[in-house]
């Protein structure tokens, strides 16, 4: 200790100082995000809560005073459910061949590889690949369409996840089930993904979170309609994010632009609510363990 | 290791050499022959090579794609490196407890239900019968009788182990690998264990690796000393307690180095 003695003190209130600097920037960072949350929260209640009433959520629009924007919500609901259904079932198998069988092999490198590049292209790239792939050789836009754009944004980022849920379960489960003589498979989809139940369930929501407010791709490929939809496969289908588009953009009425940001309130209510959901059952996965 | 054989051989193992990788071997020309119905311990300095050892028994490295195993391991005279050995009835013959409790994440009754469900057809009676036996048989029904439907991650530490226990005798092996059964649990939990492995012998062989010398004095009939991936002695536990003929063997047991 009695070198320390010799050596020049640095004074205190100089650290100190850029301790309570760096708290402080934090604090602003947070308060910043928070803030910019809150606006754009606000602005849209403020602008569409007048529009939402029973009536608007459920009447079909068009151009009359009653209608509203019920045919669009079930467009996006179906549009979105029908993206899940397509993009799931190869997700999940190759999340699990990545983190089960692949792991660090070349081939589960090259997915990987290019489940990233997926996850990074622009969405109007997709849909202007799915309007060039099928809404092009059908010879008209439909909510399918619509649907094979979105699951193509889907896929990697459930993939991905599902490998990272899977990925957390550790070795040791494996192999005690292995060890119990049970086959590579079993283990995987019996003890394995129920294991990570509450994560697969997280990733998926927030992918569909993530696609239900997709616009452009719906532009190249579901684009709009005033009908319920009843020619998903084969017609223009309504959707929220276009007709939040529409409405708020290229629309000279005051009351048509409301609608379009009641229309934005509901899709920003549904996103919230899977994140909130989502943040529920990852709790209710700590509270287990 | 000219212990008198006084029981059938259950397993025997010839030259066995392990390897982590292409340049890592963590085995060399290991040579052993475990008793049926006895206790086997098997101690020695950490990475010696105990576990490593034992995992070959029921091939559970093959998860790993880099570790390999040469030399041969006979259980009944068949050696069970050979591919043609079907490794999901090897591993029903011979179960392993892990270090860590390792229940299944769903109820207690389901930890012991479905792996036995895969390998026996079982009418609904039936099954609960087993699932009963086999608690009884690890010493935890009397706890958790009346909460089957609970998750097997909420019970305790020691009762865990002692599900996952139950959970590899419902499937009626021959032989039981512990890998450190007792290291991740408190001691009236070790204690209880302890207790349970010698009910467990006779009706099962047993090769328990153990860090705790009090341990392998008590509860087994043979006792294999590794250091550095060998064999450096084997022979009945009490010889090899009170009179071990290998320098190495007498001071790791006193104590002089661990």
């Amino acid at each position: 200790m009695t070198g320390m003695q010799n050596l020049r003190r640095r004074p205190l209130g100089g650290r100190r100082l850029l301790d309570a600097l760096f708290r402080l920037a934090s604090l602003i960072a947070l308060l910043t995000a928070l803030a910019g949350m809150l606006w754009i929260v606000g602005t849209v209640i403020r602008r569409g809560a007048d529009a939402v009433n029973w009536n608007f959520l459920t009447a079909a629009s068009g151009p009359l005073a009653d209608s509203g924007i019920g045919n669009a919500i079930l467009g996006s609901v179906l549009i979105t459910l029908v993206a899940a259904l397509i993009a799931l079932p190869p997700a999940l198998a190759g999340g699990c061949y990545l983190a089960e069988f692949g792991r660090r092999g070349r081939v589960a490198e090259t997915i990987r590889f290019s489940a990233n590049v997926l996850m990074g292209m622009p969405s109007v790239l997709v849909g202007l690949f799915v309007y060039a792939l099928l809404v092009k050789p059908m010879g008209c836009s439909s909510g399918l369409a619509g649907s094979v754009a979105l699951a193509i944004i889907m896929f990697p980022v459930v993939l991905r996840t599902t490998e990272d849920m899977l990925r957390m379960v550790p070795d040791s489960l494996r192999e005690a089930g292995l060890a119990l003589g049970l086959t590579r498979t079993r283990v995987t989809l019996g003890v394995i993904f129920r294991a990570a139940r509450s994560g697969l369930v997280t990733g998926i929501l927030l992918a569909l979170a993530r696609v239900s407010g997709e616009t452009a791709p719906l532009l190249f490929t579901a684009q709009w309609s005033d009908n319920w939809p009843q020619d998903f496969c084969s017609g223009p289908t309504a959707n929220l994010p276009v007709l939040i588009t529409e409405y708020t953009t290229n629309s000279p009425y005051e009351e048509i632009q409301q609608a379009g940001w009641g229309a934005a309130l509901v899709i920003m209510a549904a996103v919230l609510a899977l994140n909130i959901g989502c943040r529920l059952l990852l709790r209710e996965r700590h509270h287990e363990r | 290791m000219n212990a008198e054989p006084t029981h059938p051989i259950k397993i025997a193992v010839r030259h066995l050499n392990f390897f982590y990788g292409p340049h890592h071997q963590a085995l060399f020309d290991n040579n052993l022959e475990l008793e049926t119905g006895l206790v086997t311990a098997v101690i020695g300095p950490s990475g010696c090579g105990k576990s490593t050892h034992l995992r070959v028994y029921n091939r559970i490295f093959e998860l790993y794609r880099e570790q390999r195993a040469e030399g041969e391991v006979l259980l009944d005279g068949v050696n069970l490196l050979d591919p043609a050995v079907d490794v999901l009835e090897l591993r029903r013959r011979i179960g392993m407890i892990f270090q860590k409790p390792t229940p299944f994440p769903m109820s207690v009754f389901d930890n012991i239900a479905y792996p036995l469900k895969l390998h026996f057809k079982l009418s609904r009676s039936e099954l609960a019968d087993r699932v009963e036996q086999a608690l009884r048989g690890a010493s935890l029904w009397d706890e958790v009788k009346n909460q089957l439907g609970k998750s097997g991650l909420a019970l305790s530490g020691g009762q865990q182990q002692r599900l996952c226990i139950a959970r590899t005798i419902a499937a009626e092996p021959e032989v039981l690998l512990m890998d450190e059964p007792t290291s991740a649990v408190d001691p009236v939990a070790t204690r209880k264990i302890e207790d349970l492995i010698a009910e467990l012998r006779g009706r099962f062989t047993v090769v328990i690796v153990t860090h705790n010398m009090q341990q392998a004095a008590r509860i087994s009939d043979r006792t294999a000393f590794f250091y550095e991936g060998r064999i450096v002695e084997y022979g009945p536990t009490e010889r090899i307690f009170t009179n071990p003929t290998n320098p190495r063997t007498e001071a790791y047991i006193t104590g002089r180095f661990s």
